[in-house]
């Protein structure tokens, strides 16, 4: 049994999970590949997109997917890191917000 | 300036060293299949040499450069060049071949003092593709090299010329301080003559290897990344780009081995094994000659000191009816060549 939760060797193995579910797991990768292709986004934003999504859910195995992903596309680090601003800034304004109820519920209840 | 593998002494400057690691230890145990193995799934082993169409050859090591990936460990301290004895042999073969294509390459080829004469000569030949495979940067590096663009308009070579990025950063990385803005000077200077120019006949492709361990992106959109943004930041023109998949020897063998990215790396070219790729891989339609003039399927087998599998195995040799049809010679190397949408000297092939 290993010893960590995540095992990077994991990853190359994620195709895997079809082996307990067939029509399950195919169906989820041919929608996975669908939603990956060029279209109304191009496949680069949408590997961006990945990216950010990735931090947001906190996925190692997206992460390096993505990373690797950005790479093979000539996506620059700097292009990578700005996008995971976003991420951060939509995760961080997400608590933010909710500063706004907090707000409320004090005015409401004090004098 | 770093110094080659082989300046340095090092380990990997031993080709049988190289083969060892390609041999051993992932492959050997059986995690992941040989070459020949992956191949023979498909019924595709051995791979057969057809008709010969792309003559490359290497006019010497020597090169103004030393690049982290390059697979000839070039750089200044090679001193490996061809004389002008093996090119006289060469171009006995230039003229009786049918070869389509004929593709000189190095290091830098034009740091061989012969260069010039020995284009004069080919370009007589009527060769109908002339591909010179400049790195940019030695027409900035000395006087001598300034007029490069007008001698290759004179004899309309097709120059093919490596630029791995189109930032600096990554440029540079991969190439060396200073790489990207010599590179982006030779470019304009190549578009002031008309070469790279929309409609212009002087071919004008760029070459894109990775800047580290990992694949190279679809040729097709990367050539459309790469034309904006050469166009907007420097209104700078060229034909096609070529993605070639960086291969697992020499110096990119070692920045793999050293940065820990070999095995995966290696899982990388398996796993994008492209099955289809391997019929249109270059090595059935070109022959590479060495800078003392050997016989080799590729560059690559030509670096691994792998020679063809053939009675003929010398250029003054050369005989088409042995070398057409002959085994092809294969390593786990060759991965690099079928992955994804395949790697060749030109680019995608599937």
């Amino acid at each position: 049994m290993q010893k960590t939760y995540y095992d990077p060797a994991d990853l190359r193995k994620f195709g895997k999970i079809s082996d307990w579910n067939k029509e399950l797991g195919d169906k989820f990768f041919d929608y996975y590949g669908k939603v990956f292709e060029e279209g109304a986004l191009s496949a680069r934003e949408k590997s961006l997109i990945a990216l950010a999504v990735a931090h947001t859910i906190q996925c190692p195995y997206c992460i390096d997917a993505y990373t690797g992903d950005g790479l093979q596309r000539g996506i620059t680090k700097e292009e990578m890191m700005e996008a995971l601003h976003v991420a951060a800034a939509i995760r961080g304004g997400a608590s933010l917000v909710h500063g706004v109820q907090m707000m409320n519920k004090v005015n409401k209840l004090e004098m | 300036m770093i110094k080659s593998l082989h300046k340095r002494e090092s380990d990997l400057a031993n080709s049988k060293r190289q083969l060892e690691i390609l041999s051993n230890g992932i492959f050997r145990q059986g995690e992941l299949p040989t070459f020949k193995e992956k191949i023979s799934e498909t019924n595709q082993f051995p791979l057969k040499a057809k008709k010969l169409e792309i003559l490359q050859i290497n006019v010497g090591y020597m090169c103004n450069q030393v690049c982290e990936h390059c697979h000839v460990d070039a750089g200044p301290d090679r001193k490996e060049i061809m004389t002008r004895d093996t090119m006289l042999q060469c171009l006995e073969v230039i003229k009786r071949t049918g070869a389509h294509t004929l593709d000189l390459t190095g290091g830098a080829p034009e740091m061989n003092p012969d260069f010039r004469w020995f284009v004069d000569e080919a370009y007589e030949a009527g060769i109908k593709d002339f591909i010179v495979r400049s790195n940019l940067t030695i027409l900035q590096a000395n006087k001598k090299y300034h007029d490069l663009p007008e001698f290759f308009k004179k004899h309309n070579i097709h120059v093919v010329s490596s630029m791995p990025h189109w930032t600096r950063g990554k440029t540079d990385k991969q190439r060396g301080d200073g790489v990207f803005d010599a590179s982006i000077k030779a470019l304009k200077e190549l578009n002031a003559v008309g070469y790279g120019m929309p409609d212009s006949k002087l071919r004008l492709d760029l070459v894109y290897n990775p800047s580290g361990a990992f694949l190279p992106g679809n040729q097709v959109s990367m050539e459309k990344d790469f034309k904006k943004a050469l166009k907007e930041d420097f209104n700078i023109h060229f034909h096609n780009l070529f993605a070639i998949t960086n291969l697992p020897i020499s110096r990119f063998l070692d920045y793999l081995i050293a940065s820990e990215n070999y095995e995966d790396y290696m899982y990388s070219l398996v796993e994008s094994y492209n099955p289809s790729a391997v019929k249109n891989v270059m090595c059935t339609n070109t022959l590479s000659v060495s800078w003392d003039g050997f016989l080799y399927d590729c560059d690559f087998n030509q670096m691994l000191e792998l020679p063809v599998n053939s009675k003929a195995k010398h250029i003054s040799e050369y005989n088409e009816e042995l070398l057409e049809g002959r085994n092809i010679v294969t390593s786990q190397h060759c991965y690099g060549c079928t992955a994804g949408a395949g790697s060749s000297c030109q680019g995608s092939v599937a």
